[in-house]
This record gives structure tokens, C-alpha cells and sequence, in this order.
């Protein structure tokens, strides 16, 4: 059982790597990579949404849609549950922990309709994962794109200083380097 | 049926939603391995904008303005289920390769743009062409990157061989970073085209550069502010223009 998680974690994390083998959450990827602060804030609150989500979206799958016999209805009822949900903890968040809220609380609102956190939602449900295995697949989902996010950014911050070419100023250079870590991350193929 | 007309030409061409707004870059990178694929995810994609975008339409009048957005999601996720089963039901081939990404259509910025830009405002028989349009121009997209990128990785164009037997297939091109590389040298090309007409003196403000942009208003206030360029520029990077834009 630990061993079977144990795997799914370094699978979900590095070798399926969310963003740079699934193209799932790209947008924050590119979007919010200009620094390796503000990346960690996000790659930080990515990791708290998606795990609460996917706990969230396993349990309705499990007691509700699947006893009632409506599983085609997932798509529908996952999107909503987590534009709830991330509205919800945006709230509690504001209300009971401010020091929490005042680090993370730009970054929820960005998540809502993030397409990793329904990703892996639906990941969940398509291998047929319990529970406790979506709520570890969840997590290793989103340590796989806090990784990811905050390498680019590192990188990032070191190409503003290089020489580049003028049609490959801005977009086209980070998809370069996207792309070479996306090949660097080949190499974790190996590792299961 | 001049407008008909005008949408769909501005939907393929003039605000081609991959090339021109670089919009839902995620399934665009993600199931572009084969032209056929690129094609399929098109042509799904068409059909949940066009449906999505009637039904909006339709509905102008009723959807109280304060919560459009969660309605719009709701119309969307389920003709994107309609679709997705009729699929399963009835091209299981193409229900398997495109697997999760047929779900994802619902995050998909086009969609929710057009709802909010286009369909929200606009009679019923515009907004589907714009919606036919707007779909036609993303299949277009997808099947260029998708058959490129099977003519270099695997020397196949729609699954017919095209390459001489002595070409070695790249097959980097029909993995995950094949796909960067693509995007990024569109994005590079787009760049150089903008930078030309801005040259030239003409208005090239509603080339936007990269998806950052887009997308990231785009998870923020579901699309609006993307096309209506309020917030563009705000936090992401690239020669991000104050994108004068109307959707």
C-alpha cells in the first residue's frame, strides 16, 4: 500500500510531470514565472487547492455520484465543486488566517478555473483511484508544477540579462527553455 | 447573410483564436501529435462553441448579469458532456486519443471568451456563426501544428507517408518538448510580423503575444478582461501590448 502511493507520488510528480508532459496548468506556468517568489506563492497555493480539491471531488465522486449512478455528470459537477470550493477557502481564508491569506490569496482567485486542478480531478476518477490515492495524486501533481514553475522562473530571472534575438523576445524564449526542461524531464521516464 | 459571412472569415482569419489571440494554448499543445488528432479536437471544440454559443445567446435576457459566469460554465460543461458521449458512443478512436482533453474543453479560454465577448451580446443566428467562425479558425490551427508536427516526427502527413524513405523521423517532434518548440517558433514568427506592421505604421495591437496574457486574465475574470484588454499587460511577460481590443 505505502508502496503503491510511494510510486504514484514520484510518477505524478516527475515522471508525468503536469506541465511539461501533460501540458495541464500552462497558463500560470507562463504566466506567473517571471519571479522565483511569486512562483513559490503560486507553486504553494497550487498544492493546497489541488490536494483539497481532489480529496473534495473524490469524496462526491465516491458517496454521491457513484451510489446514484450519475457518473456521466462528473465533468459538469467537478467544475463547479471547485470554483466553490476555491471561492470558499478564498473566504475562510480572509476571515480566519490573514497572515495565510495576505501570501496566497492573489493567486486563488487565478486557480479557479485552472485546467490542472480539473485534470487531476478527472485523472482520479479515470484510473479509478481511491480516495487516499486521488488525495496523493493530488499533492504529487502539484509538487510536480511547484517544481517546474519555480525552475523556470529561476531561469527566467537569469534570461533577462542574455543577448536574444528580437522575434524571440518574450513568449518564444520561455517556450525554448519550456521545451528543454520538458526534455530534461525525459530523463525521469527511466525512473519507474 | 453578409454578417454570417463576416464572422466566419473574422474567425478564421482575422481573430484566428491559435494564431492571432493565442488562446487555449493547453489542448493545443497537448493533442496536436498527429494532424488527424489536431483535427478532432477542432472540430469538437467547433461544436461545443457554436452549441454553447446559441444557447447563450438565447438565454441574454434571462442570465442575471452577477452570475454569467458560473451559468456559462454550466451551459458549457454540459453540452461538453453531450459531446463527449456521443463521441464515446460513436468515434471511440478519436475518444481515446483525445482521452482527458475532451473534459478539458470546458476550461478552454475560447469558449468562455466568446460567451462573454461575442454570444452574450449578439443575437442568436450571429453568435453561432461567429461560434462556427471561431471554431473552424482553432481547427485550421490545430491541423497546421498537428500535421507539422507528424511531418517531422514521424514523416506522415494524416497517417500517409510523405518523407522519402532515406528522412530519419525527429521523433522529439511528436513527444511533450516537440511541442514547445513548435509553439515557440509560432509565437517567434507572430513576433516578427508584429514587429514588421508596427514598422509599417499599422495597428498590430490586436496581435497578442504569447498566452500568458490571455490566459492568466482569463483564469482571473473567465476571459473578459483578456478580450477587452482592461487589465492586459498587467502580469505576465513579453511585449505585452494595452491591447485596445473589442471582442
Amino acid at each position: 500500500m505505502v508502496k503503491d502511493l510511494l510510486v504514484i507520488l514520484i510518477a505524478s510528480s516527475l515522471v508525468n510531470n503536469v506541465v511539461l508532459s501533460q501540458f495541464l496548468g500552462l497558463c500560470p506556468f507562463l504566466g506567473v514565472s517571471k519571479k522565483t517568489d511569486t512562483a513559490t506563492g503560486m507553486g504553494v497555493a497550487v498544492i493546497f487547492v489541488i490536494t483539497l480539491a481532489s480529496a473534495v471531488a473524490g469524496a462526491i465522486y465516491q458517496y454521491i455520484l457513484k451510489p446514484l449512478d450519475i457518473t456521466y455528470l462528473q465533468t459538469i459537477v467537478f467544475i463547479l465543486v471547485i470554483a466553490a470550493l476555491v471561492q470558499f477557502v478564498e473566504m475562510f481564508l480572509k476571515k480566519f488566517i490573514p497572515a495565510l491569506y495576505q501570501s496566497l490569496g492573489v493567486y486563488l482567485p487565478l486557480i479557479t478555473t485552472n485546467c490542472a486542478v480539473l485534470g487531476v480531478a478527472l485523472t482520479n476518477v479515470q484510473k479509478d483511484y481511491g480516495i487516499l490515492t486521488g488525495i496523493v495524486n493530488g499533492f504529487a501533481t502539484a509538487v510536480g508544477f511547484t517544481i517546474s514553475i519555480v525552475i523556470l522562473a529561476g531561469i527566467r530571472e537569469k534570461l533577462k540579462y542574455n543577448d536574444i534575438p528580437e522575434s524571440f523576445q518574450g513568449m518564444p524564449i520561455v517556450l525554448v527553455t519550456a521545451g528543454l526542461m520538458a526534455i530534461a524531464f525525459c530523463g525521469f521516464s527511466g525512473l519507474l | 447573410m453578409n454578417s454570417a459571412k463576416e464572422r466566419l472569415v473574422n474567425g478564421i482569419v482575422k481573430e484566428n483564436p491559435t494564431f492571432v489571440l493565442m488562446l487555449g494554448m493547453c489542448p493545443t499543445l497537448a493533442v496536436t501529435t498527429s494532424a488527424v488528432n489536431g483535427l478532432g479536437m477542432g472540430l469538437t471544440t467547433m461544436a461545443v462553441l457554436a452549441l454553447s454559443n446559441v444557447f447563450i445567446s438565447l438565454l441574454r435576457n434571462i442570465i442575471p448579469d452577477k452570475v454569467r459566469i458560473p451559468a456559462f460554465i454550466v451551459i458549457i460543461a454540459s453540452f461538453v458532456t453531450v459531446v463527449e458521449l456521443l463521441l464515446q458512443g460513436y468515434i471511440p478512436f478519436l475518444y481515446d486519443s483525445l482521452g482527458l482533453y475532451i473534459p478539458l474543453i470546458v476550461v478552454n479560454c475560447i469558449i468562455l471568451g466568446r460567451a462573454e465577448a461575442y454570444a452574450y451580446k449578439n443575437p442568436v443566428l450571429p453568435s453561432l456563426f461567429d461560434g462556427i467562425g471561431m471554431g473552424l479558425g482553432f481547427s485550421v490551427a490545430l491541423t497546421c501544428i498537428g500535421a507539422v508536427r507528424e511531418l517531422l516526427g514521424a514523416g506522415e502527413i494524416f497517417g500517409i507517408r510523405v518523407m522519402p524513405e532515406s528522412f530519419v523521423p525527429v521523433s522529439i517532434f511528436i513527444m511533450a518538448p516537440g511541442a514547445f518548440f513548435v509553439l515557440a517558433i509560432l509565437t517567434a514568427i507572430q513576433n516578427k510580423v508584429k514587429i514588421n506592421g508596427e514598422k509599417k505604421g499599422k495597428d498590430m495591437s490586436k496581435i497578442q503575444s504569447g498566452c500568458g496574457n490571455d490566459c492568466m486574465n482569463c483564469s482571473d475574470t473567465g476571459c473578459a478582461h483578456g478580450l477587452y484588454g482592461e487589465k492586459a499587460g498587467g502580469t505576465s511577460g513579453g511585449q505585452m501590448k494595452e491591447g485596445e481590443k473589442n471582442g
